[in-house]
């Protein structure tokens, strides 16, 4: 059974990672060989070797494309050479988006569930309030980001809350949806049960039709909490580079520093993917039933 | 639809009759009230006769047209004082007048909850309307700086004044980045799911990627592909390429797999070979996925433009219009930008929603509408 499983799943994705990695170092060496070549013709190194190439397009200072190593060495250098609070930590950027991201997060995910329970209940407001609750996702909701961090900022909010806010704004859609969605999911048969014990309507929301909603729930927060994480960095461009992931890869792309764009694209990868796995860890706590739900 | 399903009305909207003896704002320092202000208490004595005769009306319908015409003299009267020169923003009378129009435009949404067929579109516009006109009402009712948030009726203006502006930003944006990069990405995104479809080890080693994708802040890779493809439309739709690539694939892939069985039989007993069953069988299948795809790129599509757009363009785009005008505190202009974005936004996804819907009818989602 184990060897079945690890030739039918393992295999494939070790392969491709490996393909993805083979890729990424031919095309840093494709990508970067102008920059060697040059550097070569300024020392007047006519005779080079193909392994003194690779070695110096692997090893640029501002490669076009870095290697993986180059990152790996870059981000370890960052986590482990300076306190964590310290502006060169990458930690520390990591910590400031990830605390915009979650801020906004909590407030999406009320504001979600809130939306989906008014939606269920009052029929009005399925009708006139759903079709916008769509649209609003149809609208470039990041290119408001800067718009939305200046307003609140000339009244008087600034730092954290206006970034929230945009991870709200991405956030509060998948969550209303799959709540909807998951409010209706409840069996037949269990209502009718819920009527023959006679429950009111809050108890029947309670202890069933909320308990139904769960695994539809838990994967809409799975997506919002990547969305959120876009949102917080995508936020933190405008406030021009005073820290977060976001701040790292605009200033990293004023100076032309490939590296840092780089190791901050790495970390906020692991800071989405750590969220999700974290949603996914308490969705195996909470929901004990059948899972369902899937998008 | 008979009058005898039509539900009572609670009696809330009637807390415009608090109004009554209350002001309605300050004119040079002074507090009016309803007689000094003729042409105001006529749309209030308009509310408040449509209020009374409700009970006449015999079908949902009239009853919703009567009490909008109610709503609708009541959002008149804010913009005649303003007219005449009052500022409403202290009138307790004038915003409990509102409210209580609020409450009963609320009524006529209720009431449209229950229609079919085309008018049931009528709820959702009044309602968004509605937001529409609160918003005007209240940032010129309160004199909002428009700094902070200018109302939809400068915005609006502000679309012909700039209009060579923005028309040059949407070419820019739409027709030539994101235009090319979703049709790159998409069909990329569908080209490679067929070949994994096709060699099963390659579908199992992209799904884990993909699936990694879904989770990572792909758009962070913007200022990477700037500094790659330069300044203009290239580098824009390389980051829309890459955003909308797997979004695409992951759902041919799952497209792909909804033919049952039973079908794929039927058709190897016609002796339909790979090629002929994949297109007459497994991607009409497909289509629902497809269109899911689809939709979910096209507003990745311009979110990638825009967001890659921030970090370098020719001086022309909307990102960029968005991000210098800002700067310059010309926030009508930016508001326009956004309408002409959002705009685009709903119309791409609107088309592929129609065409959803003409290609898929077959499909169970519809068939109950």
């Amino acid at each position: 059974m184990m060897t079945e499983r690890l030739r039918t799943h393992l295999l494939p994705v070790a392969v491709m990672a490996l393909a993805v990695l083979a890729l990424w170092y031919a095309g840093a060496l494709w990508l970067n060989a102008p920059q060697v070549l040059d550097g070569f013709a300024r020392a007047h190194t006519d005779h080079w070797t193909l392994s003194e190439f690779a070695r110096q397009a692997f090893s640029q200072k501002r490669p076009i494309l870095p290697t993986p190593d180059q990152i790996a060495s870059e981000m370890v250098q960052s986590l482990t050479g300076y306190p964590v609070t310290h502006v060169r930590n990458l930690l520390f950027h990591t910590a400031v988006t990830a605390g915009s991201a979650l801020t906004g997060f909590g407030m999406g995910v009320v504001l979600g569930i809130l939306l989906a329970i008014g939606i269920v209940q009052v029929k009005t407001l399925e009708s006139s309030l759903l079709p916008w609750v769509i649209t609003s996702q149809t609208i470039p909701v990041l290119a408001i980001a800067p718009m939305v961090v200046v307003i609140l900022g000339n009244i008087g909010f600034s730092g954290l809350l206006p970034k929230a806010v945009i991870s709200m704004y991405l956030c509060f859609f998948p969550i209303t949806i799959g709540m909807v969605k998951g409010l209706r999911s409840a069996d037949p048969l269990s209502l009718d049960l819920m009527r023959t014990y006679s429950a009111n309507g809050q108890q029947t929301f309670w202890l069933l039709r909320l308990p139904s909603a769960l695994p539809y729930l838990f994967t809409s927060l799975k997506i919002a909490v990547a969305a959120s994480v876009v949102g917080a960095i995508v936020a933190e461009l405008p406030t021009g580079g005073q820290a977060g992931l976001g701040a790292r890869l605009l200033s990293g792309s004023y100076y032309g520093q490939t590296v840092q764009i780089w190791s901050a694209l790495v970390m906020s990868a692991l800071l989405s993917v750590s969220l999700v796995w974290l949603i996914g860890l308490m969705e195996r706590f909470v929901v004990t039933g059948k899972r369902g739900g899937t998008r | 639809m008979s009058k005898t399903t039509r539900s009572e009305m609670a009696p809330w909207p009637l807390v415009m009759l608090i109004a009554a003896p209350l002001p309605l704002g300050l004119l040079d320092g002074a507090a009016i009230y309803w007689p000094q202000a003729p042409a105001v208490a006529l749309c209030y004595a308009v509310s408040l006769l449509c209020l009374l005769l409700r009970g006449l009306t015999r079908t949902p319908r009239t009853e919703a047209a009567l009490l909008f015409l109610g709503v609708a003299s009541a959002c008149l009267s804010p913009f005649l004082l303003l007219a005449d020169g009052v500022d409403p923003s202290s009138g307790a009378g004038t915003w409990m007048y509102l409210f209580g129009a609020s409450l009963l435009l609320w009524r006529v949404l209720a009431l449209l909850a229950e229609e079919t067929g085309l008018l049931r579109w009528l709820g959702p516009t009044l309602f968004g309307l509605g937001l529409l006109m609160g918003w005007e009402i209240i940032t010129r009712g309160f004199a909002v700086p428009s700094v902070l948030l200018p109302p939809p009726s400068s915005i609006l203006a502000a679309i012909p004044t700039h209009g060579g502006e923005l028309w040059d930003d949407f070419c820019q944006t739409v027709l030539k980045s994101v235009v090319r990069g979703y049709l790159i990405g998409c069909g990329a995104g569908f080209v490679v799911a067929v070949l994994a479809d096709r060699l099963p080890f390659l579908a199992r080693g992209l799904l884990p990627l993909g699936n990694l994708a879904s989770a990572i802040p792909v758009v962070g890779i913007a200022p990477v592909m700037v500094m790659w493809f330069g300044f203009d439309w290239q580098s824009k739709a390389a980051v829309i390429v890459i955003m909308t690539f797997f979004p695409m694939l992951i759902n041919t892939l799952a497209g792909l797999a909804t033919a049952e069985k039973i079908q794929l039989d039927l058709m190897r007993s016609y002796g339909a070979g790979y090629g002929k069953t994949l297109w007459l069988l497994r991607l009409p299948c497909a289509l629902p996925f497809l269109f899911n795809g689809l939709k979910i790129n096209s507003t990745l599509a311009l979110i990638g433009a825009i967001v890659a757009e921030f970090f370098g363009t020719p001086v022309v785009g909307m990102g960029f219009r968005i991000s210098t005008e800002v700067a310059r505190m010309n926030l009508d202009v930016v508001w326009a930008t956004i309408t002409v974005a959002a705009v685009t936004g709903s119309a791409l996804y609107g088309g592929l929603a129609l065409a959803e819907r003409r290609l898929t009818a077959w499909h169970p989602s519809f068939r109950k509408r």
